[in-house]
This record gives structure tokens, sequence and C-alpha cells, in this order.
């Protein structure tokens, strides 16, 4: 063979304009990255202290004061969305793990992962239809709800991929040892499936508290400090929505260290949640 | 409390886990009936007309669905360009040049981080620091300084759909032989041409599905949209106008409408998207499942 040297140079100068481009197009969105991160620290970092935590919104025209109307909301519909997401998705993933030969199994698999890709307005519109028009008042409860629907699918799912790891040996040993199927789950799969369970658990918390388009036309937001789950009620990712919308510029600065601080809980949690695995 | 007795306690587990199966399903079947149910009223009233409408007036009750099915095409298929040159570096990047672990985490982090901002802050971020920049380079072009509308909404979903594309692309980019790779090498080709003419031939249904996926999520994101999109319910002329999308519209206008078609409307525009990303999530996982059993 004769190699061409000048074809070679051209193609060798081809792979490497190839290669930079690619890594410059990576590391490129280290830039969009940055920026959004500075200017939430920059803009949020002054008034997230202990009176961001404890104290209500300033009235316009004033600086200072809190989002503890909002925080409390977001912990409390949290709260509830996971009390029913995490024991219904854990039995439904328990359910695509063990009952394969089910003849609904396949079926649930999907509605499951449907139910997944469903749009978050989407879960808006069903709570406020379900839970909204019947008692005509925005609540709490509502945006739980439609919360934890979302919720559900990423609990299921991570209770399934953690329990199909899970070696059948270990079944057998609890079976021969003679305990039944209930204290087998219980007391042996379950234990053992702990971290994956966790780490999903963790994932959709951090995901559903910056939720907001369900939040809308359920939890709507409320000015004023509300512990009723049956009433109005604010969150941290409403305030941010309805503050950034506002022409005030207090208000602005109330979202932007909103926004620092929701920032630093979800992507802790999903921190967590990584560590937990590992 | 009565105590159950050991055998009885399996039993009902049993059952009480059959029966979160049917649940499962219930709850969707359930999300459908009620979508379908209350988009009855303006099915029946405005039939597929809806679907060709271009005006959309609450206020004379002439209710069309265009304005907002064009807006959402255009800004994901113009979030979906801007995000293609981005991801598949990504994925070429991570899934075939990266050996060092280091800078491996150190940009499956950087995905990570971009997947983990909750939609409302790049929303708002858009809106304080991305609208005015606009602005700037519409004066200076000489066209209506809006700032919000498409071109501001893309390029935030254009940020928000990479990870998606990148987390399937890289595995699957990853998913090639080795044996073809290290015959392609062999026989003296370059890594550019062992990319082009291997790894993007054998993985490219399954980059597609990746892309199809992030589509699907530009197509049903709602908070960032809705707050840098200038929310105009007109047929935009071009990138630079204002509009608004499917979810845009609802998240918009759902806790104000009063006059029942106008509520059914909305809903209608939900059942709408919910149609066309289920349809694009079930292709895309149906080729990414062709994809985890073939190479066994």
């Amino acid at each position: 063979m004769n190699p061409d040297k000048s074809n070679l140079k051209k193609r060798l100068l081809k792979n490497n304009v190839f290669y930079q481009s690619i890594k410059l197009f990576s590391y490129a969105l280290l830039i969009p990255l940055a920026f959004i991160l500075f200017y939430i620290i920059k803009n949020g970092i002054s008034y997230l202290n202990l009176d961001f935590l404890i104290k209500m919104p300033a009235p316009v025209g004033e600086t200072g004061g809190g989002a503890l109307n909002a925080i409390i909301g977001s912990f409390l519909i949290v709260g509830l969305s996971g009390l029913i997401a995490v024991p219904l998705g854990i039995l439904i993933g328990i359910f695509l793990a063990e009952f394969k030969e089910h003849k609904i199994n396949d079926l649930t698999r999907l509605s499951i992962e449907t139910l997944q890709g469903i749009p978050s307005i989407i879960y808006g519109i069903v709570a406020y239809v379900w839970f909204v028009m019947p008692f005509g008042k925005f609540s709490g409860i509502s945006a739980s709800i439609a919360l934890a629907l979302m919720m559900l699918p990423m609990v299921a799912k991570a209770t399934e991929e953690s329990m199909k790891m899970i070696p059948y040996t270990l079944k057998e040993a609890s079976y021969a040892l003679g305990a039944n199927y209930y204290s087998t789950i219980k007391k042996v799969i379950l234990p053992s499936c702990r971290k994956g369970i966790i780490s999903g658990i963790l994932i959709g918390i951090s995901r559903i508290l910056g939720e907001t388009a369900p939040l809308l036309f359920t939890a709507f937001g409320n000015a004023f400090l509300n512990f009723n789950m049956a009433k109005p009620i604010n969150a941290l990712p409403l305030l941010i929505y309805n503050y950034a919308s506002s022409p005030y510029q207090e208000w602005h600065q109330i979202a932007w260290s909103s926004s620092l601080f929701l920032i630093i809980i979800v992507l802790g949690l999903s921190i967590i949640a990584k560590n937990v695995i590992k | 409390m009565i105590k159950i007795p050991i055998a009885k306690k399996n039993k009902l587990f049993i059952n009480i886990l059959k029966l979160t199966g049917y649940v499962a399903i219930a709850i969707l079947v359930l999300f459908l009936i009620t979508l379908i149910f209350n988009s009855f009223l303006s099915i029946k009233t405005l039939s597929l007309q809806f679907l060709f409408n271009t005006n959309w007036q609450p206020n004379t009750k002439n209710f069309g669905a265009a304005p907002f099915i064009i807006g959402t095409l255009l800004t994901s298929v113009l979030a979906l360009m801007i995000s293609i040159p981005f991801s598949l570096s990504i994925s070429i990047y991570i899934g075939y040049f990266l050996k060092n672990k280091k800078r491996k985490n150190t940009l499956e982090t950087l995905m990570d981080l971009l997947a983990g901002i909750p939609s409302v802050i790049y929303g708002f971020w858009g809106l304080m620091v991305l609208v005015p920049v606009i602005i700037k380079i519409q004066a200076w072009l000489g066209i209506i300084p809006y700032g919000v509308g498409i071109l501001a909404a893309s390029l935030i979903l254009a940020l928000m759909i990479i990870p998606y594309s990148v987390t399937l692309g890289k595995d699957i980019i990853n998913l090639v032989p080795n044996d073809l790779v290290e015959a392609a090498i062999g026989l003296g080709a370059t890594p550019y041409e062992v990319i082009k003419h291997i790894a993007i031939p054998y993985s490219l249904s399954g980059l597609f599905a990746g892309h199809l996926m992030a589509f699907g999520r530009a197509i049903s994101e709602t908070m960032a949209v809705t707050m840098v999109i200038g929310n105009r319910n007109f047929i935009p002329t071009s990138i630079m106008d204002p509009a608004n999308t499917l979810a845009s519209v609802i998240a918009n206008e759902f806790g104000e409408a009063s006059d029942p078609l106008y509520v059914s409307s909305l809903i209608e525009l939900g059942l709408i998207l919910l149609v066309i990303t289920t349809i694009i999530n079930i292709i895309g996982k149906l080729i990414v499942k062709a994809y985890t059993i073939e190479p066994r």
C-alpha cells in the first residue's frame, strides 16, 4: 500500500477538528449553568438568613421579610404527598417485581410508565376536577394528591428496580427457615433493598418539591400563614412564580432568595439520594 | 388490638398487593375518563373545527386550538434544534472518548444539575436575565423589542432538555460493541471515522429515541415556558413573536376560566397535549426496548 501523505494529514486534521469541537460543545454548557447559579446566588444570598425562614413576606414597599408561609406550605403539601405515594408506590413496586405471572402485571407496568410521562399541568387539571370543583375551594389536600400521583411512579419504579437486584437465593433461604411470604418480603427482601427504595423516595421528593404547574389551580397560593390543608395554601415554587410576575423589586428579592433556598434543598436531596446507593 | 394470625396476614398481604396492581391501572383510567368526560362539552360543541380554528377569543366564545398547537410545535422544534449539537457532543464525548473517571463525573454532575433545577427557577431566571438581553438584541436589530417570545422559550427549553437526551444517548453510544470499534481502529480508522461510520450508524435509532423523548419533555414543559413566552393567543409570524403553547395557555387561563365551554375547551387542550406526549413516549420506549434486547 502506498500511504498518501496529504490524505492522511487531511484525515487527522478532520479528526482533530471533530474532537476539539465535541469537547468545546460539551464544556460550553458549563457557561449557562454557571450564569444561572451565579445570578441566583448573587441575588438570593443577601436575604437568605434567619428572617427568611421565620418571617412572613414583607408588604410591598418594605424590604426584608421572609417566606415562612411558603416554606410551611411546601413542607405540608409535600409531606402529605409522601404519606400517600410512598406506601402505595412500594406496594405497586412489589407487585410489579413479584407477580410477574399475574394477568394484569404488564398492564400495571404500562399504566405506571404512562403516568410517569404525563405532563405536570395535566395533574393539576385532574386534581382540580376531582377535589377543587366538588368542594368549591382550592385546598392543600388537592395539591398533595396531584403531587402524590406524580411521585407514585417514581417510588414504584425504584422499588421494582431494586427488588430485581436481590438474588433469589435470599428468598429461598428465608423460606427454608420456615418464613411465609409476608415475613419474607417484610423482614428479608425489603430491608435488603432499603437503599434503592430510599434513594427513589428522595429523588421523588426533590422532584415534586420544585413542581409548580400542578399547584396553580389546586393549592393556589395564600398570602397568609396557613396550617389548614383544606384551605388554599402557599408553596415555595408558587411564591417564586407569583412574585416573579409581580412588578415589585422587593418581591423579586424574595423570589430570588426562595429560588436559592429551593435549589439548595432540591439539589441537596438528589445528592443524598445518589450517595445512599453507593 | 385484635391479633391477626400469621397465615391470615400472609393471605391479606398477597391480596393487598394484587389490589394495588389494579389501583395503578384504575388511576390511569380515571385520569383519562376525567379528561375525556370534562372536555366532552367542547368536543361536542366545537367538533373537529377546534383543531383548525385560528382564533382564541374567550369573550366571544370563539375557541380554536391552532395558535397553541403551532406555538407548541414551533418552540419545541426550535429548542430541539438548538439542543442537538450539544446533546450529541456530550453523548459522544462521555460515551466514547472520556475514559477519565473524574472528568466523566464532572460532566455527569453537570447534567444532573441541569436536570435538577426546578422549571419555575429556569423561568424566573429567563425572565430576569435572558429576556432583557434579548430585548437589547431586538432593539439593536430594529424589531419590536418584546423580549419574551418563542426565542426566549426555546433557548430555556433547549437547556432543560439536553440532560434528557444525554442520559439515553451516552449509554447507547457506550453499547456499541467493542469488537466493531476495535476492528475499525485495526484498519487504521481515526476516532472521527469510527464514530461517523460505526458508532453513529449503530446507535442511530437509540439516539433518535433519546431526542424524541427530549422533544416530548419540551412539548409538555409548562412553567418555564409560561413565564417567558409572552402569552399571546395569536399564530406567531416569526420566532421573535410572543406566543402561547398548549401547556402555557392552560397554566395561564385555567384558574380564571368560569364559562363551562371555556373550561371544557381548556381541558380539551390538555387532552390533546396528553395524547401527543403519550404517543411520543411510547414510540421512544419501544425503540429503547428493542435496543436493550438486541445486543444479547
